[in-house]
């Protein structure tokens, strides 16, 4: 059984539920199940807000995802929460210029990039959370590669071609990063 | 081949019933089923149907009554505490016997309670949606795709049996995405006519009267007599339900709508350690799929009924097992969703208790 399970967590606003959007749409074009399920409801000013996304080759059971393969985290409060939860074996791929305590756990590699700065160093300010994309994708390979810009196309409206380029520079920032 | 598309379980409830030829929306906002009103909000003017944000729950359910009354497909939808709100409008459809759709995105309650994903309104959805001799047909969707499918269907059996249907949703099945395919649309010139309307006479037929109030007793009595009749064929021909490696189950779990998806994953654990788990997962909770659970009788040594409350839907599980086996029950409450972790480890303990 193929089951991917990924929780994406940072403070609101920080494009957490657009980045699992993404990785949801490459699941749905490679006619895979999947299932997208958001934190919803008022959130502690400094806590977390965050999404659980499975892709998986059979029909997927609970959509809260409370052991994830792979956490994303662009702040150190989603970090600290999650980081116990994390499955042996697992990945944690950070966001080191919002997570300067990037502790280590035995059983579970920490990837962490710079991600705001090195989005802000290529102007593309607000698309970190694109670049850890980039980053999921090269450490896990959840897509094909050509699926991955498909699925970013998916969901930046057409009208918006110029947004769509930029996530698209930020992807491939995050898979040479 | 319809297109598979990505979509929160409100929206899908919503577009769904736009297919299914819903033209009136009467709603007041309230987390979580938002989305599904937003939805509404934006597609209705472009297809000439109406979107009206009324007053309170109370004005919405009452245009609903009006809107049904004149034979038009409409649709209201609220959380938990907003149900409350319509339930006497809902006992006066039902009094009126007008077709209807309600959806109940379930929250954590009693009162105010919290806006997180709850199942605690089984009992009232099932046993008491209102005051008065009544039941209203109830669908419990699991998935993206089956609030899309029963939203659809919902239309049609309220029709039929003219009979207010509720969807018994939850805030996980609303906020989550899935990929889903969405029902054809349905042409309107299609849809069942309905001569108990009231449409307007044009002197050439007595008028139609749409009413819940029978001062003589007999007079009610026969009316409530003949609706339960028809409550007696919905009973026998609209039980749904879904079995999982229930064949030669030893612990059969019962579980429905967003439960019954964690139930699934610790039925499949306990396969994997080599126990005899399966599911039973109810679609409809009235009329419950009494023969679908009846089935399972001749292998289960045990039943473990998961829910999102405190044990509602449990009281069904035993009318039905009838102390033939031990009926357990495992649930979280306030809008906390249980783990496969958790509900596996009942599987355990249950098998334990009742093998040899």
């Amino acid at each position: 059984m193929s089951e991917l399970q990924i929780v994406l967590a940072g403070f609101g606003g920080q494009g957490v539920l657009f980045a699992g959007k993404v990785v949801s749409y490459a699941a749905l074009i490679e006619d895979r199940e999947l299932s997208w399920l958001p934190s919803y409801g008022p959130e502690m000013r400094g806590g977390t807000a965050n999404c659980s996304v499975t892709i998986s080759d059979d029909p997927i059971g609970s959509p809260l995802v409370t052991t994830p393969d792979v956490l994303v985290a662009m702040n150190q409060p989603s970090f600290d929460k999650f980081l116990d939860e994390v499955r042996e074996g697992g990945v944690i791929i950070a966001d080191t210029d919002m997570v300067p305590n990037l502790r280590q756990r035995e059983g579970v590699r920490v990837v962490g990039i710079p991600s705001t700065t090195l989005a802000e160093d290529a102007g593309l300010k607000g698309l970190s959370n694109i670049v850890l994309v980039g980053k999921l994708w090269a450490e896990t390979h959840f897509c094909a590669r050509e699926t991955l810009d498909a699925a970013m196309g998916k969901c930046v409206p057409a009208k918006k071609a110029a947004m769509l380029e930029k996530n698209k520079q930020a992807l491939e920032i995050g898979i040479g990063a | 081949m319809a297109e598979k598309v990505l979509m929160k379980g409100n929206e899908a409830l919503a577009e769904a019933a736009l297919r299914a030829g819903c033209r009136f929306f009467f709603g007041y906002p309230i987390t979580p089923q938002t989305e599904l009103a937003a939805y509404m909000s934006k597609r209705m003017p472009k297809i000439g149907g109406t979107y009206l944000q009324a007053e309170s729950e109370v004005a919405a359910i009452n245009m609903v009554y009006g809107a049904a009354a004149a034979g038009a497909r409409v649709m209201t939808s609220s959380s938990s505490p907003g149900v409350s709100l319509k339930s006497e409008g809902i006992s006066y459809m039902a009094g009126s016997d007008l077709p209807g759709v309600i959806i109940n995105v379930q929250r954590g309650g009693p009162g105010l309670g919290s806006i997180q994903p709850s199942q605690s309104d089984y009992w009232q959805a099932t046993r008491a949606t209102g005051h008065g001799d009544f039941q209203i047909v109830v669908f419990a969707p699991s998935t993206v795709q089956e609030m899309a499918d029963l939203a659809y269907e919902a239309f049609d059996v309220a029709d039929k049996y003219r009979t207010p249907v509720m969807i018994l949703a939850d805030g996980m099945l609303g906020q989550m995405m899935e990929p889903v395919v969405m029902p054809a649309e349905r042409d309107l010139a299609t849809l069942p006519e309905k001569p108990w309307a009231a449409t307007g006479h044009r002197h050439k037929r007595f008028h139609n009267v749409i009413n819940s109030l029978y001062l003589p007793a007999e007079d009610l009595e026969v009316l409530n007599i003949e609706r339960y009749k028809r409550y007696d064929v919905i009973k026998r021909d609209e039980q749904r339900a879904e079995s999982y490696l229930t064949d030669d189950a030893d612990v059969v779990l019962v579980a429905f709508g967003a439960s019954a998806r964690v139930a699934r994953s610790a039925v499949n654990m306990a396969r994997e350690q080599g126990i005899k788990a399966g599911l039973v997962r109810p679609i409809t909770l009235w009329p419950y799929p009494v023969e679908e659970l009846v089935r399972t009788l001749s292998t289960a040594k045990g039943y473990l009924v998961v829910e999102m409350n405190m044990g509602q839907m449990i009281d069904d599980v035993r009318l039905v097992v009838e102390g033939r086996a031990p009926v357990e029950f495992f649930g979280r409450t306030g809008g906390v969703i249980p783990t496969p972790a958790e509900v596996y480890e009942r599987i355990v303990a249950l098998n334990e208790k009742v093998g040899e």
